[in-house]
């Protein structure tokens, strides 16, 4: 495949481009997922102790 | 010659230029994180790239590609999946949380606060230190070979130039984190890739013909390759072969995991103001991580084709070509087979990905001297920790530039492997562990860590013949290189020279880190409730 002779290493080619897929859909869909801001945290922390 | 160190010379003017402009901002800003938080997403992404990637991932590892070919390839998809997706979205979300909870400023102090540990600390900060100088020699040697190759400049006196320039970035702003600077890297290490993809498969007529014509390369491949079992680059290595078990077990598999448990990585998500930034890391990362090693590694196994079809290297592959040097594969190739123009850009590009790798570097080795070993491990008092993490900075610069000169060729990437190799047997099941774990102790923790450095360093000087055999400790034990010497040739016990040592430290500090918590003193509840307050 792709002029490749193991199909092993072709399937590696092709996990390089998935996996950055992969990487740019995840990264778009949680684009303004912010989660616990920092600054949270360490007031949160300050308060326990 | 003339217009190559005027254009060198102007590029450095711009990024110190941009890393004052950030300084100074960043010194005006009354809030460092918020600043960070203000940028640019393109700015926020090519900066995240430029401390991803060095000359070592690009250099020294692409010419591995040139050597074994596409197997390399499996560490782009490792670097791309665990590098920054599980990294960035299982370990980065914890590690930022439990460590701002904890007011964690390293990642050695953030194993000690979890652990309630000063020795946990101590000693994590003491192996970073011994250790992190011959990763950061090997970033060294890479860029010092490019200007070698390309500038004609001697190693030597490279060696000595760059690393005048670096302390004096380092000092100047390198390790606030200056975004600008770091992006402006990013932004030139980016396109120069790119200008070789499309060189590479456009001088072969296409990305299938190329392909080819390296498949039908493989009756060239060298001798001694033949004979440790490769077949061809895209034909890979014959599967349990000594060279198979180099690429996969060292190359492979000892750096795409090891990433999970580098320290200078661990401390950016712990800088970070909320998972936002994380979660836009992984876009960035993903795109920017196979532009930069994946074309590396494509470009490093077509160069074979290239040589031997260039008139200057008429019938030679890309290890012929450069003289039997690994390290220079890359190098030879940008500067007498690409166009003059790009050979300086590329260098440039080299020049940034070194810079801003190693100023993360040495701060880390800096730190983990003083604060995590000095500081907190031997309980020292210290009234100017920023006086003496100049000056551990400052040792650890000495150390690597010291390992840059005596390390032998051909090292950029074992020197990589053998930094990441040892980071995932020492601190990667504590700090996994660590995580998502509260059934695991202090006990544990200690017993798992210095438990994988024992077993790392024990293979390193005994078994595994790529470090057992110079160092010649085993041969003036036992009489001979390696104690897998000892069995019949051929065998499965044998072949355990060419086996990496995290494939055996690794699961056995994963085991004594789960053992040794089962029958050892659990953690206070309250301590646990406070470490995982917000997970």
């Amino acid at each position: 495949m792709l002029g490749i002779a193991s199909p092993e290493l072709a399937l590696a080619y092709v996990l390089c481009l998935a996996a950055s897929v992969l990487c740019v859909v995840y990264g778009i869909i949680k684009w303004n997922d912010t989660g616990v801001l920092s600054m949270e945290l360490q007031d949160s922390a300050k308060e326990d102790e | 010659m003339t217009i190559k160190i005027i254009l060198a010379l102007v590029y450095l003017v711009i990024v110190f230029w941009l890393a004052f402009k950030g300084w100074r901002e960043t010194r005006q800003a009354s809030d460092y994180m918020l600043a960070g938080r203000q940028m640019h997403p393109f700015v926020m992404a090519m900066s995240y790239g430029a401390t991803f990637i060095s000359t070592s991932a690009i250099i020294g590892f692409g010419g591995a590609a040139g050597m074994f070919g596409f197997p390399l390839l499996w560490l782009t998809v490792l670097n791309i999946f665990v590098g920054v997706f599980i990294a960035f979205v299982f370990f980065g979300k914890r590690t930022r949380r439990m460590g701002v909870t904890l007011d964690a400023h390293t990642f050695p102090e953030l194993l000690g606060l979890r652990y309630q540990s000063r020795f946990i600390q101590g000693f994590a900060g003491l192996i970073i230190f011994l250790f992190i100088p011959i990763y950061a020699a090997a970033v060294l040697i890479g860029i010092c070979r490019m200007i070698e190759v390309n500038l004609e400049i001697p190693f030597a006196h490279a060696l000595l130039g760059f690393t005048v320039i670096l302390a004096v970035y380092v000092i100047t702003g390198g390790l606030k984190g200056v975004m600008y600077t770091e992006a402006f890297q990013g932004s030139l290490m980016f396109a120069m890739m790119l200008v070789m993809l499309v060189f590479a498969y456009s001088s072969l007529g296409g990305v299938t013909e190329a392909h080819q014509a390296l498949t039908d390369l493989a009756p060239h491949m060298p001798e001694n390759l033949k004979a440790g079992g490769m077949l061809g680059w895209t034909q890979g290595a014959q599967l349990g072969s000594p060279l198979w078990l180099v690429i996969y077990t060292t190359l492979v598999w000892g750096v795409g995991v090891g990433v999970l448990a580098q320290p200078q990585l661990a401390v950016r998500y712990m800088t970070v103001n909320s998972d936002r930034e994380l979660n836009r890391a992984v876009l960035f990362g993903g795109v920017f991580i196979v532009a930069m090693t994946g074309i590396a590694f494509v470009v490093g196994a077509l160069s074979n084709v290239i040589f031997f079809q260039s008139q200057a290297f008429a019938g030679k592959v890309a290890i012929q070509a450069a003289g039997g040097n690994m390290d220079k594969i890359i190098p030879v190739f940008v500067t007498d087979i690409m166009p003059e123009w790009f050979g300086v850009l590329f260098l440039l590009a080299m020049f940034a990905a070194a810079m801003s790798t190693l100023a993360s570097q040495y701060h880390a080795g800096g730190t983990s001297l003083g604060r995590d070993f000095y500081e907190k491990g031997m309980g020292a008092q210290v009234s100017d920790p920023l006086k003496v993490n100049r000056a551990t900075v400052g040792i650890i610069i000495i150390i690597t530039t010291i390992w840059a000169w005596v390390l032998p060729p051909s090292i950029i990437a074992k020197a990589t492997a053998f930094f990441f190799g040892l980071c995932a047997a020492a601190f990667l099941p504590c700090f996994f562990l660590g995580l998502y774990w509260r059934g695991v102790t202090r006990a544990g923790a200690m017993v798992s860590m210095v438990g994988g450095f024992i077993i790392s360093a024990f293979y390193l000087l005994f078994v595994h013949s790529a470090e057992s055999a110079p160092l010649g400790l085993c041969q003036a034990m036992f009489g001979v290189d390696s104690l897998a010497l000892l069995a019949e040739k051929g065998s499965a016990l044998w072949k355990l020279q060419f086996v990496d040592p995290n494939i055996v430290a690794m699961p056995i500090s994963f085991a004594l880190a789960f053992l040794v918590s089962l029958a050892s003193a659990k953690l206070p509840k309250e301590h646990l409730d406070f470490c995982w307050k917000r997970l």
